[in-house]
């Protein structure tokens, strides 16, 4: 180009610049740090902490063949689609509730959803052992009553692991889940109506499908923030009920065994954009940035 | 309104297609009926004392301002307003506790609510498939209303792949398909732009007219009012203010809200001067006209002479009571013009008129004039003596 042309507003130029920060900042924090793990997984496994260059596909090798990781995989997708659908039969009603009542603040409903959010989620998941535990709410209670004589099991299993991440992604749900009933046109639902459909069939044949989207959204991120929990896990499963977070962590700051660690890293990261892309090809992104808030 | 003139030119008879249904079961109670309904929201009174029959096969029209309480009539027949006193029949049976989805009424609205993940044919058979039709006999007239609307074979189409005005067929054709004993029309115009709202409105007309069907349209826009209806209520804050023919209520307002609802008439406030044989009103503006009351009227009585700018005519060609005064604005609009002129004391009248020899410029000296039987006369409450 050798003629200097003017800058207009929808310049490409200028569009590039705007974007120039983000991208800096995806390219070094995000990009570059999966690249690097990338190619860790490639390295070799000396002992405990030491690892050469000297490239090798033995931790693919030993993911491939070792049904140990392949077992934890499946186990950890299994409970993020329990949670998720937990998430979804639970979140629905509340946030069909809140896009359905008359209550003239409603704002304080949704308020409500996310008062949680204001105090720290560990803090949150500690609070089960209080409930959940030996001598927690619950147990002490009912060994007083007389109900029982010896406290239940009901924390550091896979219940306990379920019912925590459950506190935690519900609102993420309801929230999906509201924005795109929000959406509908209540016309709709009158249209239905005077077509001679009664309340609940007018529910499935209009409203229901109309908010499949946000449904679907909220399955999605509830699925992914789920599977790739570590904390929740931790507080509240016995060593039996970890996840694949806790592998990963166990195998890097335990065993100190980064090139493992590291693909396994890249493992859940692809299984789980794997679930995204699919979710993305057929729903597009968009519900889920409107669930968010965006 | 500069061509309210021309949707006066076709007057429908008060009667049109009243008989073209004459088979149905109750043929001699009304397709609707209203006594006394109150609606309230609360402590607010959307619509107070309605009352109001509307005869089988014909097409009536609620107009009014916005907030004058028409579409929550509307909404009533339906069932998706409650009634707080009253009774709404149908065919000579009581609706109003019967529940939305029983009643057999056809709904159009304004935004076509159209279900966006049905296609054309799902949405259109919507209806047939709530009173359970048989499959092929839905799709045989699922056919047929399409073909009525001029939609035919876009039965695989998704409502966002029509046009506006093509999705509001598609709702007019929903709300036919099913044969409801009464057809609402909520407004399905306003949402149209100017060009496709003219098609709509012959194309409305014509599918009712067709059909048999009884039609409750509800509008703001008295052009539509005026060129589609058989019967015009005229509403003002939740209370009728005139039901009649729309060359009825044009022509002889009953109100003076009617009068300045429709068609914007000249109101001019006066007092009776003479009275007997060549009843004589002093304008407050200076001038004094003859009229023709329809009794006799008090001498020193306070009354106001309407008069719709169609029935002004200017220059020589000025009817007997002629006013002279000034021309402060004037739109030519080919074969006519309109006309605004001061006749003193600050009162400005509106003429529409055809043009004969020249178009009068602004300034200028005029003329303005008109008969004597051209006129309404309301009393102080702003009533229509009669």
């Amino acid at each position: 180009m050798v003629m200097e042309r003017r800058w207009t507003l929808y310049d490409p130029r200028l569009a590039w610049m705007l974007v120039a920060p983000v991208l800096v900042l995806l390219i070094f924090f995000l990009v570059l740090p999966i690249a690097v793990m990338a190619a860790y997984t490639f390295f070799t496994f000396v002992t405990a902490g030491v690892e050469t260059s000297a490239l090798t596909t033995a931790n693919w090798h030993e993911f491939f063949t070792d049904s140990y990781y392949s077992g934890f995989l499946l186990k950890t997708l299994r409970v993020g689609a329990i949670t998720a659908l937990l998430c979804g039969v639970l979140g629905y009603f509340p946030a069909y509730f809140i896009w359905a009542t008359t209550f003239r603040h409603k704002w304080l409903l949704l308020l409500l959803l996310i008062v949680p959010f204001w105090i720290s989620f560990t803090i949150r998941t500690f609070s089960w052992i209080n409930i959940l535990g030996e001598q927690g709410v619950i147990n002490v209670a009912l060994i007083k009553f007389g109900i029982i004589n010896e406290p239940l099991p009901m924390l550091y299993n896979e219940g306990a692991v379920i019912l925590g991440m459950l506190h935690f992604l519900l609102p993420y749900m309801i929230l999906n889940v509201y924005v795109s009933l929000e959406g509908i046109d209540r016309t709709l639902i009158s249209a239905a109506r005077s077509m001679g459909c009664t309340s609940a069939q007018a529910f499935r044949e209009v409203t229901l499908p109309l908010s499949l989207p946000g449904l679907a959204a909220g399955l999605l991120l509830c699925f992914v923030l789920a599977a790739g929990s570590y904390v929740t896990p931790q507080l509240l499963g016995s060593g039996r009920d970890a996840l694949f977070g806790n592998l990963i962590y166990d195998t890097i700051m335990g065993e100190l065994n980064w090139p493992m660690g590291a693909t396994l890293s890249i493992v859940l990261f692809v299984v789980l954009g794997f679930f995204a892309a699919v979710y993305t090809r057929y729903m597009g992104m968009s519900q889920i940035v409107k669930g968010l808030g965006g | 309104m500069p061509d309210s003139q021309d949707t006066l030119s076709s007057p429908r008879p008060a009667s049109a297609g009243a008989s073209a249904l004459g088979t149905a079961a109750a043929a001699n109670s009304p397709a609707v009926e209203f006594r006394d309904i109150d609606i309230a929201y609360g402590k607010f009174v959307a619509v107070r004392d309605f009352s109001l029959s509307i005869a089988k096969g014909s097409f009536v029209t609620l107009l009014g301002p916005s907030g004058c309480g028409k579409t929550t009539i509307l909404r009533s027949i339906a069932g998706l307003v409650d009634i707080s006193g009253g009774q709404i029949m149908i065919d000579g049976r009581r609706v109003d506790d019967v529940p939305i989805y029983k009643r057999n009424i056809g709904l159009v609205f304004q935004s076509y609510a159209l279900f966006p993940h049905k296609n054309v044919f799902d949405n259109v058979a919507f209806g047939l498939k709530y009173r359970d039709v048989p499959k092929p006999e839905i799709v045989r007239r699922v056919g047929k209303a399409l073909d009525m609307v001029r939609l035919p074979g876009t039965e695989k189409k998704l409502p966002s792949q029509l046009s506006g005005g093509q999705q509001q067929r598609i709702a007019l054709a929903r709300a036919i398909v099913f044969e409801p004993q009464v057809l609402l029309l909520d407004e399905p115009l306003s949402a149209l732009d100017a060009n496709m709202r003219e098609e709509m409105r012959v194309e409305i007309k014509k599918i009712q007219k067709e059909t048999g069907i009884t039609a409750i349209f509800v509008t703001h826009d008295q052009e539509e009012a005026l060129s589609m209806s058989d019967r015009i209520v005229v509403m003002n804050a939740g209370a009728v203010e005139q039901i009649g023919t729309p060359q009825e209520v044009y022509e002889t307002p009953a109100t003076a809200f009617v009068a300045d609802f429709l068609g914007k008439a000249n109101m001019l406030p006066g007092t009776v001067t003479r009275s007997g044989q060549g009843t004589a009103v002093t304008l407050a503006a200076g001038q004094t006209v003859n009229v023709v009351p329809p009794k006799p009227l008090a001498q020193g009585g306070k009354v106001t002479v309407v008069v719709r700018p169609q029935k002004l005519s200017v220059g020589t060609a000025a009817g007997a009571n002629r006013l002279s005064g000034r021309v402060v604005s004037a739109s030519y609009l080919g074969g006519s013009a309109i006309y605004e002129i001061d006749i003193g004391g600050g009162t400005l009248i509106r003429a529409n008129t055809p043009i004969s020899g020249r178009v009068f410029g602004e300034g200028e000296a005029i003329e303005v004039g008109f008969d004597p039987d051209g006129c309404v006369l309301l009393d102080e409450g702003g009533q229509r003596i009669s």
